[in-house]
């Protein structure tokens, strides 16, 4: 298991640096730059090429690339022109946030989604199924920042029950309590769809599972339906749901986005979307190279636990 | 059937999830507290730093936090003492002496005296300064024609310009004029703007990231004390969650609303605010190729386009229709006799002729959005509608705004024909200056970046900026502005009215001329 571990860790190193070279490359190719932002409206050229200058990208790209990288590896992001704060400061900011609203809903997904599924299947064609079906399509159907919105009109604007945006209140709040009622729509609105393609998902595994002879052999020795279904059939579907439980974190992750701007959550996601507005380069490369770090972490996470649960992975 | 109670008690966890959830919303939304106005902004200050900062969107702060040595006074763009008590201009235009008012301490605790107003100067304008590296100060050049600051005595300081330069005091009135905090710059460097101290009637208390910028009362003001204890500054990028938040009672003032919302707040428990301000959108016209080289058919771009209808169904009456190339905000320097160019297809389909530019091709650069340019895909539409229906096949491009800056500012030369923009500045000097003389073309450094040229008009501006007479000043601009009308460089679209909407609890606000954002006498209950 050790060796497996290092060997997906170790696999993972050409792929961060492809990603530093990819984001690089892309940040110096879309047009606009940082100058012209922080300038605004008077940019005139000779003001651009001089601040351009004194930032230091007027050096060969190449050169660019390599300075950047090497600070990279020893911790150092850079500072971002437009926030004048640390990158790695303003990205670990953010990301907190980020992980609260997409963890949230990363569990509220996997647990209605797999519970859904399990449901569904163990009552094939029946009522439930149908039921869930439909709700789930529905569900699938439906863009979240679309559904984000409606929930604010509703809950924030007719009933007035839960706020329409940020984290936390903006005076005297700061708690738990305060902390869960912010996160009530964004996280559900972020949820959903997430929700119904695990369920989908979920409800195939475990109808092919339920087919298996192994659990047929359980039945007969006397097993509890229950049990039959929670324990064994479950278990041995988690092989099938597992990978699709790690893109659909990938999908809540990038799908955070559109909710922080709905919600102004104060979020990694709309941190970009403002770095890439005001073409923050080293905000936007530090982010981005962040997130697929997080992101590539996380499916060995996922690859780990899927050899712990079927041994014939494991070489 | 063990799966009916397996239903069963799922039923029975959603029950109590919804009562859990019921419990927590049961307190109904808190209200934002008395004596604390939570404004929601457009976006996330750049920096707190009023000499680093362009937007008007970080004024609306700085302006709260920070004084000049004069100000604007209320209503008006026209200055008044403000950190200077008075001063004097010598004969010639060139020495500005300003006399200190008395007992006036930063919010760091330091003394403002004659030497922090050189700092603050010689910090923006001298490269060598040790903390000259704090910057980019992007709008510095509003100040030099400064050739010398010094402290006479710890209450006087003396500006020596290498030249008479009228808007010399409205500059010192905008934000890169405001005075910041010597000590908080050499102790925070290049983190003050996220330190910022000056001597204004709130102080900075808190900036949390695309949280809040929080500001408390300063109980050691100079002067009078403001009303409310606290101003809570809120980023809410997405205009429709701005709106939101206004509606379900987040916030107190809201600023810019999107003008399709605007009928929502009229009336009601909310307070519509609009004022006109210095403001102009138009469109250069590139007069060096092309057939906008013809004066005819530029006077008849004028024409053709219903700028009556895109004020009112486009921007729903958020702006009105300009005149000219000076928004009537300066009302000391506008010409009250100008009258916009009527809508009159017929007129410029009859120019067009005469040019013997009928069916020509334009190339119309369009962006997606920025600062002071209102609705710009929408307004570039009708636009390019109207120009059709006189014959001409227009070409839209559509840029990020970034990118459309650094596409326009450079000229207009081989790319294209024309191009929307958008200016507000503080002097009625700052923009025909920096974009209509012969010597603003762009490969000089300016913004002409349609390449007008008018002897007559570059004569009246020199002479305007080197008058320190006002009324004298007043009439070389007046005389202007008829001739850059007669010339037509540009297309005069819309003068933008400001808005603001404040809940029923905020009493005292008002919108300012210059688009700050004043709140000392602002209370809330």
């Amino acid at each position: 298991m050790g060796g497996y571990i290092l060997k997906r860790l170790l696999s993972a190193v050409p792929v961060l640096l492809g990603i530093t070279v990819i984001v690089f490359l892309i940040m110096a190719m879309i047009p606009g730059d940082p100058a012209t932002a922080i300038l605004g409206s008077y940019a005139t050229p000779e003001n651009v090429e001089r601040l351009n200058r004194q930032l230091g990208l007027d050096r060969p790209l190449w050169q660019q690339y390599f300075i950047w990288l090497g600070n990279l590896l020893q911790g150092d992001f850079g500072r971002s022109f437009a926030l004048n704060r640390p990158v790695l400061d303003e990205i670990l900011d953010r990301f907190s946030a980020t992980l609260i609203l997409a963890g949230t809903a990363f569990v509220l997904c996997s647990l209605l989604g797999i519970a859904a599924g399990v449901v569904s299947a163990a009552r094939q064609y029946g009522l439930a199924d149908k039921a869930i079906t439909f709700v789930v399509i529905l569900g699938i159907s439906v863009p979240s920042f679309f559904l984000g919105m409606m929930m604010i009109l509703l809950f924030a604007v007719q009933l007035r029950w839960l706020p329409a945006s940020g984290m936390y209140s903006i005076w005297g709040g700061g708690d738990l309590h305060d902390l869960i009622r912010h996160l009530t729509m964004p996280a559900l609105a972020l949820a959903v769809v997430a929700t119904g393609v695990i369920a989908r998902l979920s409800r195939g595994a475990m109808l092919e599972v339920l087919r298996q002879d192994f659990i047929r052999t359980a039945r007969a020795k006397g097993v509890h339906e229950r049990s039959v279904i929670w324990r064994h059939a479950l278990r041995a579907a988690m092989v099938g749901i597992i990978p699709v439980l790690g893109i659909q974190a990938g999908f809540v992750l990038s799908g955070a986005v559109y909710i922080e701007m709905v919600f102004q959550w104060p979020g990694v996601g709309r941190m970009l979307v403002d770095a890439i507005l005001k073409r923050d380069i080293l905000l936007v490369q530090g982010g981005v190279v962040f997130i697929a770090a997080c992101y590539v972490g996380f499916n060995i996470l996922v690859d780990v636990a899927q050899a712990w649960l079927d041994p014939r992975i494991k070489t | 059937m063990a799966f009916s109670a397996l239903t069963r008690r799922s039923f029975g966890v959603l029950t109590a999830a919804l009562l859990a959830t019921s419990a927590l919303i049961a307190p109904a939304t808190a209200q934002t507290p008395p004596g604390v106005l939570v404004v929601g902004q457009i976006a996330e200050p750049q920096s707190l730093d009023p000499h680093a900062v362009t937007a008007v969107n970080d004024f609306r702060i700085l302006m709260n936090v920070y004084e000049g040595l004069v100000r604007y006074a209320s209503g008006t763009l026209e200055v008044e003492p403000g950190l200077a008590e008075s001063w004097t201009i010598s004969e010639d235009g060139t020495v500005y002496t300003f006399s200190l008012r008395d007992g006036v301490q930063f919010h760091d605790g330091s003394a403002l005296d004659a030497e922090a107003v050189v700092f603050n100067f010689e910090r923006m304008l001298n490269e060598d300064h040790p903390y000259h590296n704090t910057g980019p100060f992007p709008l510095s050049f509003f100040f030099s024609a400064i050739s010398g600051v010094e402290a006479l005595d710890a209450r006087t300081v003396r500006f020596t310009l290498n030249e008479p330069y009228a808007p010399f005091l409205s500059n010192l009135a905008y934000p890169t004029g405001l005075i910041v905090s010597p000590a908080a710059v050499m102790q925070h460097g290049a983190d003050f703007g996220r330190n910022p101290s000056g001597t204004g009637p709130f102080r900075f208390a808190e900036w949390q990231s695309n949280e809040r910028v929080v500001v408390t009362r300063n109980d050691d003001y100079w002067g009078d004390n403001a009303a409310l204890e606290a101003v809570v500054f809120r980023p809410i990028t997405d205009a429709n969650t701005r709106v939101a938040e206004m509606l379900s009672g987040g916030i107190d003032v809201m600023v810019e609303v999107p003008p399709v919302a605007l009928p929502q707040f009229r009336g009601g428990s909310y307070q519509v605010h609009e004022q006109a301000g210095p403001h102009v959108w138009f469109l250069i016209l590139n007069a060096l190729e092309g057939p906008f080289a013809d004066v005819r058919v530029r006077q008849a771009a004028n024409y053709a386009i219903n700028r009556e209808a895109i004020v009112r169904d486009v921007l729903e009456g958020t702006a009105t229709v300009a005149a000219g190339p000076t928004p009537p905000a300066f009302a000391w320097a506008y010409n009250n006799d100008l009258e916009p160019y009527p809508y009159d297809p017929d007129r410029a389909r009859a120019l067009i002729a005469e040019a013997g530019a009928e069916g020509a091709q334009l190339t119309f650069y369009v962006t997606e959005g920025g600062s002071g340019m209102l609705d710009p895909v929408a307004m570039g539409t009708a636009i390019q509608a109207d120009l059709a229906a006189v014959g001409f096949d227009v070409q839209i491009e559509t840029y990020e705004w970034n990118t459309f800056l650094g596409q326009v500012n450079p000229g207009l030369q081989g790319k294209a024909d024309m191009a929307q923009m958008a200016w507000m500045t503080n002097d009625p000097d700052t923009l025909p200056f920096l974009a209509l003389r012969t010597a603003a073309w762009p490969d000089q450094g300016g913004f002409n970046s349609g390449y007008y040229s008018n002897p007559e008009v570059d004569a009246l501006l020199e002479a305007a900026r080197v008058a320190t007479d006002q009324d004298e000043r007043a009439r070389l601009y007046r005389e202007m502005q008829v001739i850059v009308q007669q010339d037509a460089p540009w297309v005069f679209v819309a003068n933008w009215m400001q808005n603001a909407v404040t809940s029923d609890r905020v009493s005292s606000f008002s919108l300012e001329p210059s688009f700050f954002l004043l709140l000392d006498d602002v209370s809330k209950n």
